[in-house]
């Protein structure tokens, strides 16, 4: 029978179906934060138990690092005595048990989604999970990637193994070319925004398409890094030429071995008649920047188009559209273009990579951020980003646009740590969740791409990128 | 290691809110991940909604400024043993936190039309039983438990709630709820299959090495 990418994945990895009907899936790769893991190790060390394939775990401290460190910096200059308890829990665990960490004073440091692949520990076909939803990043490289939760993450520690049940397969093919201005970004907020935030629940959801063929491997990471929220667990895209030239340079696999590998990853395709449950097919050269004007990813509008209104809205959208409008305190604006932003971000799992640096930094290249923004900062996604993006000469330009250049970290793209907005500031920001205060009580997120949140920063308000 | 008592029924009140896309964050916001227990979130439950004032881990309750018009600090839903909402609740994060918090309210069941697939996971491994009926029957729940104060009762092995004269049935995979009903351990489960986890993996070790490569 004719397969998806899915199935095989599914296949490869499976280990037996048990009584329960669910299945148990071998999992290749483990990724480990300070957030997620310290009650997993716990348990581990209660039941007597140590990880079953230490070489599995990576891990690495990323949401509660504050992103001013300079050079002296270690655990121990945390401020916050409570994040500063998770980050020295991650590395106590480590050393004790083995797991190879980068940690705090670490080059290769970083958001655990953006070191893995550019590290090398991502590599087409593994099975990968990690206690963060956002693990489906991965899936940009022809893996099974998922998040987990915290009981999980001490069930693959201690057996390398994950009990699931099987997804269904969904397709999204996007055909066409992006107009002037338009990212990624905006492709994957158009989706959200079309088949909402619950669309994609009970689905792995395969790219695929003539714009997922033309794109690059940190374009393709944006993509799958935001299959979570459009409901989706596990984001695909079938490994190609550009898949293995990335791997090829990240990866360091020695020659014999990295040509064996590569027979096999370009059999993970998904065969020519097999069915999906669902396809959806978008033509993207009709799509404009996109940025979100509530509190879900899917409240979502072209950038120039007007905010919804809950007095035009169906029945059942009234209330969620009024309780969002009130919330980012939308007031009487009719359009994205009418709000004055206070602080913008560019960083997070979703848009820190070197890519989303070079095109923020072309956009604010010999410009200065406008005198009604309190704040903009460039979080770059790791060592190695912000290491790559300095020998570009990226820091100075952004510098010199006024913007703050930072270490890596989540950052403000959640508030665990220093980066926080104030209550009811108003940020553009280029990571993936706009909840009720996800980046600080009160605060106001507004979704973008990198490109247009510098643009934001420099003319004080959402504007045409093109 | 048992995480909740046989409990074959699950009685109490209902406390609704009336919100699409609950989302974990708003179920427990990011300041309270930071801990590193699994006990101790009930305090910090909806923290947004539940509060005028900021919090932080470790300040409770009674040290900040209740929100007194939110179903969850109005007497009796204070004591709700069920929450009723809408659509495409727990969606967002993968923080078990997020269930760990509804637990330690008191929450044995969340009644939605659809979860977010990690919560819903997450929900069977911590003793909550997520519920899910059609939006014409979350409806007429909302519409029953409006105006006056309703008691619910759940029956997991008929795998029925009634209220008032309101009786539906769920649906949920056995295997599910059998670890809410023995609270069974995953990890000593799987264990017993270790022998066929050791077996697959020298298989994959032999045919794709390179995934080893870096062990
Ligand atoms: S950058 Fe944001 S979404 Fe990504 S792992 Fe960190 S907190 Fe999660």
């Amino acid at each position: 029978m004719p397969k998806t990418l899915y199935d095989k994945l599914w296949k490869e990895h499976h280990i037996t179906t048990l009584n329960s009907g669910e299945s148990l899936l071998y999992i290749d790769r483990h990724y480990l934060h300070e957030v997620t893991s310290p009650q997993a190790f716990e348990g581990l060390a209660k039941k007597d138990l140590t990880p079953w394939r230490l070489g599995a775990n990576i891990a690495t401290p990323d949401h509660n690092v504050p992103t001013e460190r300079g050079d002296s910096f270690n655990m121990d200059s945390i401020d916050d005595e409570i994040s500063k308890i998770q980050v020295v829990e991650l590395d106590k665990n480590c050393n004790r048990f083995g797991i190879k960490q980068f940690d705090i004073t670490s080059n290769n440091q970083g958001i655990v989604h953006v070191i893995g692949p550019e590290l090398g520990y991502t590599l087409p076909g593994m099975t990968i999970v990690c206690g963060d939803s956002h693990t489906s990043t991965h899936g940009a490289f022809g893996c099974l990637a998922m998040g987990i939760g915290t009981s999980e993450v001490e069930h693959v520690l201690a057996t390398q193994s994950l009990k699931v049940s099987k997804l269904k397969n969904m397709h999204v093919r996007f055909d066409g070319k992006p107009q002037s201005g338009v990212t990624s970004k905006d492709i994957v907020l158009y989706l959200i925004g079309k088949i909402g935030t619950a669309g994609g629940n009970g689905h792995a959801i395969e790219f695929s398409g003539s714009y997922i063929d033309s794109i690059s491997m940190e374009a393709r990471m944006t993509i799958c890094n935001m299959a979570i929220e459009a409901g989706a667990k596990v984001g695909l895209i079938a490994p190609d030429k550009t898949t293995i030239e990335y791997i090829k340079e990240h990866s360091n696999l020695e020659d014999d071995l990295f040509n064996r590998a590569k027979d096999h990853w370009k059999t993970l395709v998904t065969d020519k008649d097999a069915a999906y449950d669902k396809e959806i097919h978008i033509d993207i050269s009709a799509i404009k920047s996109q940025v979100t004007w509530g509190t879900s990813p899917e409240m979502v509008v072209d950038f120039d188009a007007n905010i919804p209104n809950p007095d035009n809205a169906p029945e059942e959208k009234k209330k969620n559209i009024q309780l969002a409008k009130e919330y980012m305190g939308i007031g009487s604006a009719e359009k994205l273009t009418d709000l004055k932003f206070d602080k913008v971000f560019i960083g997070s799992c979703t848009n820190s990579r070197i890519e989303d640096l070079r095109e923020a930094a072309q956009a604010v290249k010999g410009k200065h951020i406008a005198d009604t923004i309190l704040e903009a900062i460039v979080v770059p996604g790791s060592g190695m980003v912000k290491l790559q993006a300095e020998a570009e000469g990226l820091d100075k330009i952004f510098q010199n646009a006024g913007f703050i250049w930072r270490d890596p970290g989540c950052s403000m793209c959640l508030g665990m740590n220093p980066d926080q907005l104030k209550p009811y500031e108003r940020c553009a920001s280029t990571s993936n969740r706009n909840f009720e205060g996800r980046q600080g009580n009160l605060g106001r997120t507004h979704l973008m791409s990198p490109l247009m949140a510098a643009l934001t920063a420099i003319n004080g308000t959402v504007s045409n990128p093109s | 290691m048992k995480l909740q008592g046989n409990e074959l029924q699950i009685n109490g009140i209902i406390a609704s809110i009336d919100r699409d896309n609950i989302d974990t964050d708003q179920i427990i916001p990011t300041e309270y991940l930071k801990s590193i227990k699994k006990f101790g979130f009930e305090d910090y439950l909806f923290d947004g909604w539940r509060y005028l004032d900021d919090g932080k881990l470790g300040v409770t309750k009674d040290q900040r400024q209740i929100n007194e018009k939110f179903v969850l600090n109005i007497s009796p839903y204070d004591k709700a043993t069920i929450l009723l909402t809408r659509d495409n609740f727990g969606c967002g994060s993968s923080r078990e936190h997020a269930v760990w918090a509804l637990r330690d309210f008191g929450i044995k069941a969340v009644i939605a039309s659809s979860f977010g697939d990690i919560f819903y996971n997450n929900c069977f491994k911590n003793g909550v039983l997520p519920i899910q009926l059609s939006k014409e029957q979350i409806e007429d729940l909302f519409k029953l438990s409006q105006d006056t104060i309703k008691e619910i009762s759940v029956s997991l092995d008929a795998k029925k709630l009634s209220i008032g004269d309101i009786e539906y049935k769920f649906l949920v995979e056995d295997n599910l709820l059998e670890r809410i009903i023995y609270g069974l351990d995953d990890v000593d489960i799987t264990l017993q299959d270790k022998e066929l986890i050791k077996d697959f993996e020298s298989n994959r070790i032999k045919n794709k090495p390179w995934i080893f490569a870096n062990d």
